[in-house]
């Protein structure tokens, strides 16, 4: 078990290090940042589109960060020693996933606040935009990582991934984004977080067999 | 103290090290990379404490047959049956050396023990690859020979009875080849099994074989 | 019965005897295919003008069949790569490989003539409604499956990588057509499904399913066709690397 949790915190030097953290941030409030002068700055519109708005950066600021996810372990022979090691390529896959998780996605989730009060986002408005974020993000790096071990062996394959992975985010977005119109009148639908909660779940179960048979074949 | 100076590894092999009987044994295998047959009925045998060098032109299917073995690689033809079942029972150290560039050698070190299933003996591995005094140095800051050396550590910490080289003398200076040839000799006594390919002659090798038709 | 089939489909995983059973339906295939869409598109020109939507009902004569191929083509490519990946017969590959664009045209001529359809209607050249969305989805599905074989140079993993993308997107796809149905109830906005249902009885049901029946002998024989294109030019890659 220790070997999943190295595996998890080597991730998450790495992508420290590797500056991701900060690149993700940084587009989290570029794009936040270029909202307004997309759509004017009148603040009732913002506050309406807000907590869509935040859906669609947060996605695409993971998805940016998605190729960097197997593709320096394909490139530098890390891959094949993962396939060695004494844990199952799948909980190995789980292990760089949460490293990912909580390397990237959970900084975002802390900037939203931060983020959605440049949209004109009052407090009374984040409890069900974060819990459906909460609730839908670990399937969108689980789905992610589906498109991304598909992609591995490509070079700049990020584009692919991207394309890859969109269709599978269609649900968590439908979901998610939904649960965040509940969000403007202030109110927990359980019902749309539980669904999406599911989702999570699914993808827990189902992305990591699907993404080490992609890494097996790419390691061929 | 120089980087020349390197300890001896024997503690980290012990007597018996491995389950008995470790053997190796393929028969007629196969390679095929794409629509290309890259050779067929190869079959060897390789008891406890014996090394096999491959030898072949570039492009003979070395590192594939070592691929295959490690199990990255299915099979075209034939069997592989070992004394124990992979991925357990392998290290393959390839020519790209699976070492992160962002990291400290000490980080490396401390990581690979945990990646391993080993406890941490960062201090003592140090000497013993020749990197003493350079535990804060970044891997990217290290050069060709040196990486190479850091790669070899989970040979250190994992003890596992088949060894997979591909190449293992590159980029090494004498030292370095010293080195292989110790922990090699320190492996083998301890009834392990090596498969290595190469350019040049192995000192530890005690079979040879070559890939690929002659022209 | 099964064994049967098993027998059938291993004779021809042999390539050359399959381009020998290919190159005899291939004709037949092609004139079946012209035959029933000519009749098709007759009888849906004859068809009695709806009295709320005119003539544009009639776009609904390719739009509904283009989108049955649409999904039949991915459940083609889905059941070929299975076979190609879990039952290792060599044909799959091909198979998938060959029907994805087809299956990709097909979504954009639903698209396209579900546009044109509603058009007059709504007003406007596209609306959100429930199986536009999901047809949208389904051709970036197609794209990302067609730019796995263009972006992967080694043709075997490739082969390999595309199919499981298949079958792990297969799944997917029920998924999206319920969220995206879902999401569309909070909505309401003018609906293709909603068009079709006033048109359709007996009168439009038969023209409908010859033009089905059509666009369904056109997809095989455009697969067919480029299974033989795909096995030539392997033949001609294998026959170029053993002159080198």
């Amino acid at each position: 078990m220790s070997v999943f949790w190295a595996i998890c915190r080597q991730h998450m030097v790495l992508a420290w290090r590797g500056g991701h953290t900060t690149l993700a941030f940084a587009f989290l409030f570029i794009g936040v940042t270029l909202m307004p002068f997309g759509l004017g700055p009148d603040l009732a519109l913002l506050q309406a589109l807000a907590p869509g708005l935040l859906w669609v950066v947060l996605i695409m600021a993971l998805l940016t960060s998605l190729d960097r996810l197997f593709q320096a372990d394909y490139e530098d022979g890390s891959l094949d020693q993962m396939m060695l090691m004494p844990l199952p390529l799948e909980l190995v896959v789980l292990g760089k996933l949460l490293g990912h998780y909580m390397a990237l996605v959970l900084p975002l989730l802390l900037a939203v606040p931060l983020a959605g009060l440049l949209l004109n986002l009052a407090p009374a408005h984040l409890p069900m935009l974060l819990l459906a974020m909460l609730a839908g993000s670990p399937a969108l790096v689980l789905l992610g990582g589906i498109g991304a071990s598909l992609a591995v062996s490509v070079r700049r394959g990020g584009l692919l991934t991207v394309l890859l992975s969109l269709p599978f985010y269609v649900p968590v977005m439908i979901f998610g984004a939904g649960a965040s119109q509940q969000a403007l009148a202030g109110e927990i639908d359980e019902t749309r977080l539980a669904i999406l909660g599911l989702l999570s779940l699914a993808s827990l179960l189902a992305a990591p067999v699907a993404i080490a048979a992609a890494l097996r074949n790419a390691v061929r | 103290m120089t980087e020349n100076t390197m300890a001896k590894p024997q503690k980290f092999f012990l007597p018996n090290a491995y389950p008995e009987p470790a053997f190796l044994k393929l028969e007629s295998l196969a390679c095929s990379r794409g629509l290309r047959l890259l050779f067929e009925g190869v079959s060897q045998t390789l008891k406890a404490g014996e090394a096999l060098a491959l030898y072949g032109a570039n492009g003979s299917g070395k590192t594939s047959l070592l691929r295959q073995i490690a199990g990255f690689l299915p099979l075209a033809a034939g069997t592989i049956s070992f004394g124990d079942t992979p991925p357990n029972a392998v290290h393959f150290i390839g020519h790209a050396d699976g070492l992160k560039n962002a990291l400290s050698v000490g980080e490396t070190l401390a990581l690979d023990a945990a990646l391993w299933g080993a406890p941490d003996t960062t201090t003592d591995l140090l000497p013993l690859l020749g990197l003493q005094n350079r535990a804060w140095q970044k891997v990217a800051d290290l050069s060709a020979g040196q990486r190479r050396r850091l790669a070899l550590a989970k040979l250190y910490l994992a003890p596992r009875p088949l060894w997979l080289l591909d190449e293992p003398m590159t980029a090494l200076d004498t030292a370095g080849q010293e080195l292989i040839d110790t922990l090699a000799g320190a492996h083998l006594a301890a009834g392990g099994l090596i498969v290595a390919s190469s350019h040049m002659p192995l000192a530890f090798a005690t079979k040879e074989l070559v890939l690929g038709a002659p022209a | 019965m099964l064994k049967a089939l098993e027998n059938i489909s291993a004779f021809y995983a042999n390539p050359t005897r399959f381009m020998k059973l290919a190159a005899r339906l291939h004709a037949p295939l092609w004139i079946l295919a012209s035959a029933l869409l000519a009749y098709g598109l007759f009888r849906a020109w004859h068809v009695p003008e709806d009295y709320q939507q005119g003539e544009t009902v009639k776009i609904m004569f390719v739009h509904v069949p283009a989108a049955w191929m649409a999904l039949f083509g991915y459940s083609f490519i889905f059941f070929a790569s299975v076979t190609a990946l879990i039952f290792r017969h060599p044909l799959g590959h091909v198979a998938a490989r060959a029907a994805a664009p087809v299956g990709a045209t097909f979504t954009l001529i639903a698209l396209v003539t579900g546009s044109l359809w509603g058009q007059p209607m709504w007003g406007t050249w596209w609306v959100w409604d429930a199986r536009l969305t999901s047809m949208l989805v389904l051709l970036f599905v197609y794209l990302g499956y067609i730019a796995i074989w263009q972006a992967i140079e080694e043709p075997t993993r490739a082969a390999r990588t595309a199919a499981l993308l298949a079958i792990v997107g297969f799944i997917n796809v029920p998924i999206v057509k319920f969220s995206v149905d879902w999401w569309n109830t909070l909505h309401q906005p003018a609906s293709v499904s909603r068009l079709a249902r006033s048109a359709l009885h007996a009168d439009f049901l038969y023209p409908l399913l010859i033009m089905g029946a059509a666009f369904l002998a056109l997809f095989l024989a455009l697969t067919l066709t480029r299974m033989q294109m795909e096995i030539l030019r392997q033949k001609l890659r294998v026959r170029r690397m053993s002159a080198n």
